[in-house]
This record gives C-alpha cells, sequence and structure tokens, in this order.
C-alpha cells in the first residue's frame, strides 16, 4: 500500500510526528467548555478521550480538528503549529451528527477526501482515483462502492468515514464516540483496524466512554472534565483512586466487550 | 397542426425559453433536495410577487433587474423576518414562515393588478411562456449561464458545505459566503421561472426534477444533471401538450414533472412502492 511510504517513516523520526496541544480552552459563549488542556502524543498511538457526559469529550476532539475556535492555547502537529486545519488532520463525526439520506454513494464519500489536494477546480486525476481505490479496498468496502450511505451497517459506516479520512492521506484520525452504536462484531473490527492503523503510523484519537474495554483499544488515556485530570498509558492512566468518583460517572452501561 | 405551430415564432420562442429555464433550473433543483429546502422554496416563491410589485414601484417599471432586486429584497426581509420571530423561541421558523410569506403573497395579489405594467396578475401567479420575447429569451439564457457556471466551478465546496458545513468551514471554506451565494442564485431561478411558470408554480420546477431523480439514483451528479435534463425535456413536453389540449403552458409543464415524480414514486426500481412491496 502506497500509504506506508508515507508512515512507516515515524518510528524513526517519533519527534517529527509529534502532536503537541498546550493550554488549550474553548468557550461556549460564556461557558467555559476545555480549561487548559495540555499533552503530547506522537504517530503510532491510540488514545482515548475518557470523562463524563458533558466533559468536553467532543469539543476537544472538534478543537483540534478546527471545528470549534480556540479561547486560548496551541497545537503544534510536527513541530508547526496548527492555525486551524491541517490537511494532515481528519475529523470523523459521531454517527447521529451526519446525514444520512445525503444522495451520495460511498465511493463519492471518499472522493470528498481528495478535496483537499485536487482544490476547487482541479482535475480529479489518476492519482485521487488510486487513492480512492485504495482506500476502499483497505477498509473492504471496494464491493459497497455503488451503494448510498445510508444503506450500510453501523460498522460499515464508521469505515466509509476512515476510508475518507485515509483517502485525503490523513496522519491524524480524530472520531467522536467511534464505537457508541455499533454491535459487539462491529465494534472487534473497528479495534482492529485502529491496530493496524495506528501501525502504519497514523495517531488515533477518539472519545470513548467504555473503560472496561479501555486497555484492550487504546493505547494512551487522557481523562478530563473540563479541565484534564489523568493522561498516561491506557492501562495505568486512570489507576490513580484520587479519580474514583469519576469512573461511576463515565461507565455508561453499553454492550460491548 | 403541429407544423403549423412549429413554424410560429411565439412557439419557438416558447419551445427554447422552456429549455433553458426547464434546463437551469432541473440542475438548481438538485440543491433544492440537497438541502431539503422544499419548504422555503416555495416560501422564497411567494415572496416573488410583492418584491415584483416593489421593484416597480422602486424602478418605475419592470425590467428582469427591477424584477430580480425586488424579488431578492422581499426574500431577504421575509427570510431574515421569520428568523427574527422564531428567535423568541414561542413561534417555531415554519410557523413563522408561513404566516410572514401569505402575508407578503397577500400584499402582492393586493397591489400588483393596480400598478402600471402590461401584465395581467394571472401571468405573475402562472407564468405565460407563449408571450416570451427575444429579449426575455436573452436573459433566461444569461441567468442560466451564470447558475450553471457559477454552481459548476464551485461544486466541490458548495457540496461540502452542504453536508457538513463545520468540517468544510474548517477546511477553510467560506461557508457562509457559499451559503449566501446558493440562496442568490435559488432567488436568480426563481426570477428566470417566472416568465414559464409564475411564481405559484416554480416550485415545481426548482423541485420536483431533482426529486424525482433522488428516487432513481445515489450518484450526486446525477442529481444535477439528470434534474436539468428532466427539467428541460418537462418544460418542451409540457409546452407541446399544452398546444395540444389547449390548456396553459405552465400548468402543463408542472403536471408533466409532477406526473414523472410520481411514477418514479412507483416504480423505482430500487426506491420505487412496488419495488419496496416485493422485496419486503
Amino acid at each position: 500500500m502506497s500509504d506506508e511510504v508515507h508512515h512507516d517513516c515515524c518510528e524513526h523520526h517519533a519527534h517529527h510526528h509529534e502532536l503537541v496541544v498546550d493550554g488549550l480552552s474553548v468557550r461556549y459563549g460564556e461557558v467555559l467548555a476545555l480549561d487548559g488542556i495540555t499533552f503530547g502524543t506522537s504517530c503510532g498511538n491510540r488514545l482515548a478521550l475518557v470523562g463524563p457526559n458533558g466533559a468536553g469529550k467532543s469539543t476537544l476532539i472538534k478543537a483540534i480538528a478546527g471545528l470549534v475556535p480556540r479561547a486560548g492555547g496551541t497545537i503544534r502537529w510536527r513541530g508547526t503549529a496548527v492555525k486551524r486545519w491541517s490537511r494532515e488532520f481528519a475529523y470523523l463525526p459521531q454517527r447521529e451528527q451526519v446525514d444520512w439520506s445525503f444522495p451520495i454513494t460511498v465511493r463519492g464519500l471518499v472522493e470528498m477526501g481528495r478535496y483537499p489536494q485536487t482544490g476547487w477546480w482541479g482535475r480529479f486525476g489518476r492519482d485521487d482515483d488510486d487513492a480512492v481505490d485504495a482506500a476502499l479496498e483497505t477498509l473492504e468496502l471496494a464491493d459497497l462502492a455503488g451503494r448510498q450511505i445510508r444503506e450500510l451497517s453501523g460498522g460499515q459506516q464508521q469505515r466509509a468515514f476512515l476510508a475518507r479520512a485515509l483517502a485525503q492521506e490523513a496522519h491524524v484520525l480524530l472520531l467522536d464516540e467511534p464505537f457508541s452504536g455499533l454491535d459487539r462484531r462491529a465494534a472487534g473490527h473497528l479495534g482492529e483496524l485502529f491496530h493496524r492503523l495506528s501501525h502504519e503510523g497514523r495517531l488515533i484519537i477518539a472519545s470513548h466512554h467504555q473503560l472496561e474495554s479501555l486497555p484492550a483499544l487504546f493505547d494512551e488515556a487522557l481523562l478530563l472534565d473540563t479541565r484534564q485530570l489523568a493522561f498516561g498509558a491506557a492501562e495505568t492512566a486512570l489507576d490513580d483512586p484520587s479519580l474514583d468518583p469519576f469512573f461511576t460517572a463515565v461507565t455508561l452501561p453499553v454492550g460491548q466487550p | 397542426m403541429t407544423a403549423e405551430l412549429l413554424q410560429n415564432p411565439f412557439f419557438q420562442r416558447a419551445l427554447a425559453a422552456g429549455l433553458l429555464i426547464g434546463f437551469a433550473n432541473g440542475f438548481f433543483s438538485g440543491f433544492v433536495v440537497l438541502r431539503r429546502h422544499a419548504l422555503s422554496v416555495s416560501a422564497l416563491s411567494h415572496t416573488m410577487l410583492p418584491g415584483i410589485a416593489f421593484g416597480i414601484l422602486a424602478a418605475g417599471a419592470l425590467t428582469q433587474l427591477s424584477a430580480f432586486l425586488g424579488a431578492l429584497f422581499a426574500a431577504l426581509v421575509v427570510g431574515l423576518g421569520s428568523v427574527a420571530v422564531a428567535r423568541g423561541e414561542r413561534v417555531a421558523q415554519g410557523t413563522a414562515l408561513a404566516v410572514i410569506y401569505t402575508t407578503a403573497f397577500a400584499i402582492g395579489v393586493a397591489i400588483l393588478p393596480r400598478l402600471d405594467t402590461r401584465q395581467e396578475l394571472e401571468h405573475w401567479l402562472f407564468g405565460d411562456i407563449l408571450a416570451v420575447g427575444p429579449a426575455d429569451l436573452w436573459t433566461a439564457f444569461a441567468i442560466g449561464a451564470v447558475t450553471l457556471l457559477t454552481a459548476n466551478l464551485l461544486m466541490r465546496p458548495i457540496l461540502l458545505t452542504l453536508f457538513e458545513p463545520h468540517v468544510a468551514a474548517a477546511q477553510g471554506v467560506p461557508v457562509r459566503s457559499i451559503q449566501y451565494l446558493v440562496f442568490a442564485l435559488l432567488v436568480l431561478s426563481l426570477v428566470a421561472s417566472l416568465q414559464a411558470v409564475g411564481c405559484v408554480l416554480s416550485v415545481g420546477l426548482l423541485v420536483a426534477p431533482a426529486a424525482t431523480v433522488s428516487l432513481l439514483t445515489n450518484r450526486t451528479p446525477l442529481l444535477f444533471w439528470g434534474g436539468g435534463l428532466l427539467g428541460a425535456l418537462g418544460a418542451l413536453a409540457g409546452i407541446v401538450l399544452a398546444a395540444a389540449l389547449s390548456i396553459s403552458a405552465g400548468p402543463a409543464i408542472v403536471i408533466v414533472l409532477g406526473t414523472a415524480f410520481l411514477l418514479a414514486w412507483l416504480l423505482s426500481p430500487r426506491y420505487g412502492l412496488f419495488a419496496r412491496r416485493t422485496s419486503a
């Protein structure tokens, strides 16, 4: 796969592929939604954002993706400050927020991932078609390419958006609650995909509200409730006994392992 | 009869105008269907009537430009007015829009006949494509060309904006400007269709073609080009049908397009009523 050429360099130059978030704050009008979030991670990792409802998990995802303006703080990716958006970032919305009845095929959706490359007027060339084909192939969607996006299962819909991110050649995948609403099999499949994509050198950041599955699905975890409460390896970051009160708030009954 | 009719310059111009307006409006109906804004289009089309009256009052005479500016002005007043009323949260925006646009329409119906113009009120309401003059034909051509050219040049940012406005904004698409542009093109299309089908029926031309195509395909580009093709064919068929049956052309066009929609709804191989029945 051609993408590996881009990504296998991460092993040797980890410092070039660092995402550093420093003092990130977001306000919605008067309300402080995020306060001084500070962490650093690098590509090849899977980072979970954990916290109770309304803690700002989605807001943090959107702030990194540039969808909501920052009230303060900086984001640096590979040593360069990200002003608003980087072509190497891809945002994958929560499934409930997508207009699934939009008359667009899976292939059409994945082609949208090439727009940042082609620009508004550029021809959709051979490279673009190849990138779309490769992304569809990687996510096992080639047979479904002609389907309208509503005619997919939940897991397939999630993969269609992942395919768009791959077509965009994004290095940082920002996902809002990717596992919510997926059945056990689809969740398992998505977990394997995360593992594979991160091994190819991508950085995966996802909000997640299921503590039991956290160590299996993610490498790192950031616990937040407007402020940042903990950050570290997925197995240990949440071990601090002082965080216990949050766990009751975080764990929601969801039918997945 | 037909050969004689085709020699008639009025009929020839009507066919040419139907082709141009039908294609441009059919193409644009793709955006209306994507935005799911059929109701607002209905409101906007009715708002054109007082807009035109206002244009005549302000400019002293009726030209396509004064009609367009008047329609744009009225559309803005009604559109923004409904948003402002709905801000109080007591009245839903759809409710506010319905009240305001019918009131605006009523004002138009009341004052247009009193103004000094050549056309009858009925002409404004239901169109009179056989009265199309050479100048009107050029205007229809110009509006169609501008709409098609702009929409095609900006197809990618427009699609991004319609599908995921927040993501589009993050990627540097000027979402607000694109939304205003689509709105302006919509008003322009409405003004163009006024001659053919009038302001009451123009909704048909601006919704039905792509709505029909959307029952037949999932490919977004086809929604636009297929809608254009269907709009053009529907307009031509409507004009011919009107001549054959001695009915007005505007209603005939809309009836043809409505019938096409109904047939697609029933018979679409994938999404039609019968297909769903048999697969269920």
